[in-house]
């Protein structure tokens, strides 16, 4: 696993446009005004994307997202509160696909 | 120690040199009644490191032969000089724009209560060191109980206008990470510290200005104790910048240390690295033609304030 997920590797993103410079400029500029103040905050913004990076379990976005909320003066009580909306939002996603087992079962079942 | 980092005049393509001499930054010393444990000057009750009547007078003579338009007076927390509250008053008469950078906390304590009222009849912008809203955060950085102390200095403050509309006393805040990241964007941290500060306490300020933690003094010690040195000089050498390279402070600060000896920022004085490259190097020899188009000192600390936005005594800079 260390040889795929590198913390130095995070400082690799900003090449990602390698190859394909114009699509990786247009990824850049579409980031930016995503993530940038606008009705939401930059704070609320960056709570978002650590509840996605932690549920989506990419280290990098952790390593990056983490920092990006200290840096914005986020508590770690909202750090934690936004991981735990992840995770909740997780366990409902899993509990929803039960749907179909159980319609599965109430169909099979004598 | 050989540095894995490249060096910063080669990351900057070139040297950086002065274009003038707008603000004259007076570090009067290094005592102060807190030990910050971000602190690069390292400063505490103990310092002995004080600036002398004569010095101060030299600084004087100086201000008064060239119109340098800024006057920003750094410690340690200034007021507990001896000869502040003259010296405060001596550059206020020349009609400057005059700054003092203030731990905030120490104008509560009695001897020096009266700054208070000093600062608000001299025109004085007052700036306060004020890391976060989060009282844990800012006590961790600063010392168990600073952040209430720091509430009641600002409401004095306060009090007596500053920060108020229309009143035209300036009062600053001054937000440092307390840990081993960089400072947000300021001005989503403005926003943050402004509803917060209002609505928790009633406080009102002008502006917010976020400096990043330089890798030196004290907070380079809590990096190196706590494994954080290199992932921050990695975080800060990739954060470069070469848009903050047009209005980095050395290019327009003249830093006097309190022994005399000229630098070309707070953060050069501390490493003991004075201005160099034939510029005179102490303010007995002051020569304004020299010293303003002078060839700066850089070192790696400098990536400090070319990461991201960018950062300076101002804040953000880009």
């Amino acid at each position: 696993m260390a040889d795929y997920y590198e913390q130095k590797d995070l400082a690799d993103f900003a090449n990602i446009g390698e190859y394909a410079p114009e699509l990786g400029e247009k990824y850049f500029a579409y980031y930016g005004e995503a993530m940038k103040d606008g009705a939401l905050s930059a704070r609320e913004k960056a709570l978002i994307a650590l509840a996605v990076a932690t549920t989506q379990k990419c280290p990098y976005c952790i390593d990056a997202y983490t920092n990006q909320c200290l840096s914005l003066g986020v508590s770690q009580e909202e750090m934690m509160e936004a991981v735990h909306v992840g995770s909740a939002m997780v366990a409902g996603i899993v509990l929803a696909h039960a749907t179909q087992m159980r319609k599965i079962i109430k169909k099979k079942e004598m | 120690m050989i540095s894995i980092f490249p060096s910063f005049e080669e990351k900057a393509a070139g040297p950086l040199e002065a274009e003038g001499i707008e603000i004259f930054q007076i570090n009067l010393g290094y005592r102060c009644n807190l030990e910050c444990r971000h602190c690069h000057v390292e400063a505490g009750p103990n310092r002995p490191e004080l600036m002398s009547r004569p010095v101060m007078a030299m600084c004087l003579e100086v201000l008064q032969r060239y119109p340098i338009p800024t006057i920003d007076i750094t410690g340690g927390t200034p007021e507990m000089h001896p000869d502040f509250p003259w010296f405060l008053k001596e550059c206020a008469a020349l009609g400057r724009r005059l700054l003092v950078r203030t731990n905030g906390v120490v104008l509560l304590e009695e001897e020096y209560a009266d700054f208070l009222d000093l600062y608000a009849r001299q025109r004085v912008e007052v700036v306060v060191s004020f890391p976060h809203v989060d009282p844990k955060m800012t006590n961790r950085q600063r010392g168990e109980g600073v952040y209430s102390r720091l509430i009641e200095a600002l409401l004095m403050l306060n009090k007596r206008g500053y920060g108020q509309t229309g009143s035209g006393l300036i009062l600053n805040l001054v937000h440092n990470p307390s840990g081993a990241y960089l400072p947000g964007l300021q001005n989503s941290l403005e926003n943050h510290y402004r509803q917060a500060l209002r609505e928790k306490h009633g406080i009102v300020f002008n502006q917010l200005f976020c400096i990043t933690n330089m890798p030196i003094g004290r907070y380079l010690t809590y990096l190196q104790q706590t494994d954080n040195y290199e992932e921050y000089m990695t975080a800060l050498v990739n954060a470069f910048n070469p848009a903050t390279l047009e209005s980095v402070m050395c290019k327009s600060t003249l830093s006097v240390g309190w022994d005399g000896k000229l630098y070309d920022c707070d953060f050069n004085q501390m490493l003991g690295m004075t201005v160099n490259h034939g510029a005179p190097e102490h303010i007995e020899m002051f020569d304004l033609n020299r010293l303003a188009t002078r060839r700066v000192v850089t070192g790696n600390h400098c990536y400090g304030c070319t990461a991201g936005a960018g950062s300076s005594c101002r804040g953000e800079i880009a």
